[in-house]
């Protein structure tokens, strides 16, 4: 029997497996357009980056990057030709458009703050998310089914309708501008979605292995941790995965609460455009680098992400 | 090992009794089957032995230490699932040793004693692999190796045969039963399946809507049904019941049944007039045109050595198992004789079995053996 002539009726004809492949390369081509775009004008000149037609082909730079992590002031020529030999690329590149460099720009502290907060919630939000799914999923729970609507309830309203008074209460609580008053907020944000994601791929776990495991003479913590956490990572890691994109993305929150010391990469990568001039390379620049940490979070974890999205459809 | 106790066990979930006072004793070393069809409480009252819930009432000794409400892990007792429970993120040889590692033993003599399990229940050579890739026969004994690895006081099994094919729930039916002859541990096995429930228990109890309906030997069980369940439940196919009125008194030795004289074992108790029900094994009747007690042929299967005759009666169908070589064709009269030293008789309402002979033979024959 040949699977050329035999016709399944489930498994999809050729031809339509040739039409699906077109759509999705189309559709992937599309997407990846802005992306590209991106990246390209990080690495253009400034006048590149605003010249029409735009420029496809260009001398790439790395003025962008310069500009990105650097804060310049402009002087005389007559100071930087008394200047000494430039120290470096970047030096060289900022003397051309007669400016000096002044000294590093907020832009690594910034991203690292993003870092902290985002892995920081997105912990604390699986965490608490895997434990309360656990409860959810193997104890009586009295009026468990309004506790679990109460806290998909929280989704239902925009986060930012909360934003004046969080702002308020954070203001009193002295949580503004503080890396723990992001990480609360946002654990608070993404643990209802934990919480639901996490009961799912739970309750897909036998109880039998806690079972055995107790009976086997462990606590149930023991069990937990030794048989229900190990079967549980495939979902533990599409939740966390949800729960950073959303971390690292957020602005709102950011842009209100957050302004010099606490402040995330969102909200601090526009400000770029108002320093000398519309500096798209740099806010490129920025851009590119604040793609990469999810980019790679994502690319680790997509064998589970993607078993994950099937919310175990696909049992064995 | 050690003797399990179980007195006036009950459990309610809510409004929903699951076990009604239950009361056995599973004698050390001895293989105990829970039979009964789903939902009859077997399980939970396997449970409850566990540890894994907890019973409304009752107490549960084991080994004479009451350990009704104690933990599943302070009990000292091994569980085979249905499902097995093997923990896929582990391989054999950890699955095994699992048990052990919770007792915080060196692991050197984890080793060994994984090894020595494994030897036993000829797995030595999978203790390496990885338990997703195991048939189901496998599975099945790497469960039980995780089982016996740690001696413990019993082994308490829920239907571990209950996903295996046919054909290897018969060679695994097989290997438990002579497992159990070679270790020896007191063992509460529970199914639905009365060839297996057959086959391997010493003694069964067969259960019904949280109730014990029977505890005893296979033998007695099939035997002597104690009630029109257990006679309906067990044996394939099961008893006939031909329906009759009128009260029993002590010593009587036969009944009239649809217009024929029956001969029963002798009557042991008074009985008041209601409605009674004969029970028939059909293995105990024969086809002789001289009997009174008539039918029409509705229909045979053939089993090779044996054929189960359908025969319609004024009370409906009967089955008789019958040598295979006598000829029949449907719609043809046959007379029934039945033997009468092998027959049970019922009161309908409760289902309860008369007292007769049969049941003081049985004690007698106990007394005599000693």
């Amino acid at each position: 029997m040949s699977l050329t002539t035999a016709h399944s009726v489930v498994a999809p004809s050729a031809n339509s497996k040739r039409i699906a492949g077109a759509i999705i390369i189309a559709y992937a081509l599309i997407s990846i357009v802005p992306l590209l775009w991106i990246f390209a004008t990080s690495f253009k000149t400034p006048p590149d980056s605003i010249a029409y037609p735009p420029k496809v082909v260009f001398q790439p730079s790395i003025e962008g990057y310069c500009n990105l992590f650097t804060t310049r002031t402009r002087q005389t020529p007559e100071y930087i030709n008394s200047l000494g030999p430039a120290t470096g690329f970047c030096d060289e590149t900022v003397r051309k458009r007669n400016m000096v460099i002044a000294g590093p720009s907020n832009f690594l502290p910034r991203f690292v703050n993003s870092l902290v907060i985002a892995f920081g919630s997105t912990f604390c939000a699986v965490f608490l998310g895997t434990l309360s799914a656990y409860g959810f999923s193997r104890f009586k729970v009295p009026l468990a089914d309004d506790l679990l609507f109460f806290i998909l309830s929280t989704r239902f309203m925009p986060p930012i309708a909360v934003a004046i008074p969080i702002y308020l209460m954070y203001r009193e609580l002295g949580l503004s501008d503080t890396a723990l008053g992001m990480i609360l907020l946002y654990t608070a944000v993404n643990v209802s979605l934990a919480v639901w994601l996490l009961k799912g791929f739970i309750d897909e776990i036998p109880r039998e292995y806690e079972e055995a495991a107790m009976i086997d003479g462990y606590t149930r913590l023991q069990a937990f941790w030794r048989t229900v956490l190990p079967q549980a990572t495939t979902g533990i890691a599409a939740t966390a995965i949800f729960c950073l994109i959303f971390a690292w993305n957020e602005y709102a929150f950011a842009a209100l609460l957050t302004s010099g010391t606490a402040q995330t990469a969102p909200p601090f990568i526009p400000t770029i455009i108002g320093e000398g001039g519309q500096d798209w390379p740099a806010v490129a620049a920025g851009t590119t680098i604040f793609l990469v940490p999810i980019l790679v979070f994502t690319i680790l974890l997509r064998k589970q992400l993607l078993r994950g999205i099937t919310f175990g459809a696909v049992r064995k | 090992m050690a003797e399990i106790r179980v007195q006036h066990l009950r459990k309610a979930f809510g409004d929903f009794v699951a076990v009604q006072d239950s009361n056995f004793v599973v004698e050390d070393g001895e293989f105990f089957v829970m039979l009964g069809p789903s939902g009859c409480g077997k399980t939970t009252t396997l449970r409850m032995i566990a540890g894994l819930e907890l019973p409304t009432g009752g107490q549960i000794l084991l080994g004479g230490d009451d350990v009704t409400m104690l933990r599943a892990r302070e009990r000292d007792i091994a569980f085979v699932f249905q499902l097995f429970a093997l923990y896929p993120h582990m391989n054999v040889r950890k699955n095994i040793g699992f048990p052990l590692l919770a007792q915080g033993m060196p692991s050197a003599e984890i080793r060994t004693r994984v090894e020595e399990t494994a030897k036993l229940l000829r797995i030595d050579h999978l203790l390496d692999k990885s338990v997703s890739g195991l048939a189901g026969g496998d599975r099945q004994r790497v469960a039980l190796g995780r089982a016996i690895v740690r001696r413990p006081k019993c082994f308490l099994m829920d239907e571990p045969l209950g996903t295996l094919d046919t054909e290897f729930r018969d060679l695994m039916v097989h290997e438990l039963r002579e497992l159990h002859n070679r270790i020896r541990a007191t063992t509460v096995y529970v199914t639905h399946d009365q060839m297996e429930a057959m086959s391997m228990a010493d003694k069964i109890a067969v259960m019904n809507h949280g109730v014990i309906e029977q505890f005893g030997t296979p033998r007695e069980i099939y035997d002597r049904p104690a009630t029109m369940f257990v006679a309906d439940f067990i044996g394939s196919p099961p008893m006939n019941f031909l329906k009759f009125g009128g009260g029993l008194a002590k010593g009587a030795k036969e009944i009239v049944v649809q217009g024929a004289r029956v001969a029963v074992p002798e009557v042991r108790e008074d009985i008041a007039p209601a409605d009674m029900a004969l029970g028939i094994r059909p293995e105990h009747i024969r086809f002789d045109d001289a009997s009174k007690l008539r039918g029409a042929i509705y229909g045979t299967e053939y089993l090779g050595t044996t054929q189960i005759v359908a025969v319609e009666t004024a009370d409906g169908i009967i089955k008789a198992r019958v040598p295979a070589e006598i000829r029949l064709n449907a719609g043809d009269h046959v007379g029934l004789a039945l033997n009468g030293a092998r027959l049970s008789l019922f009161e309908k309402g409760s289902g309860r079995a008369v007292r007769t002979a049969i049941h003081d033979m049985a004690s007698e024959r106990r007394v005599r053996h000693g």
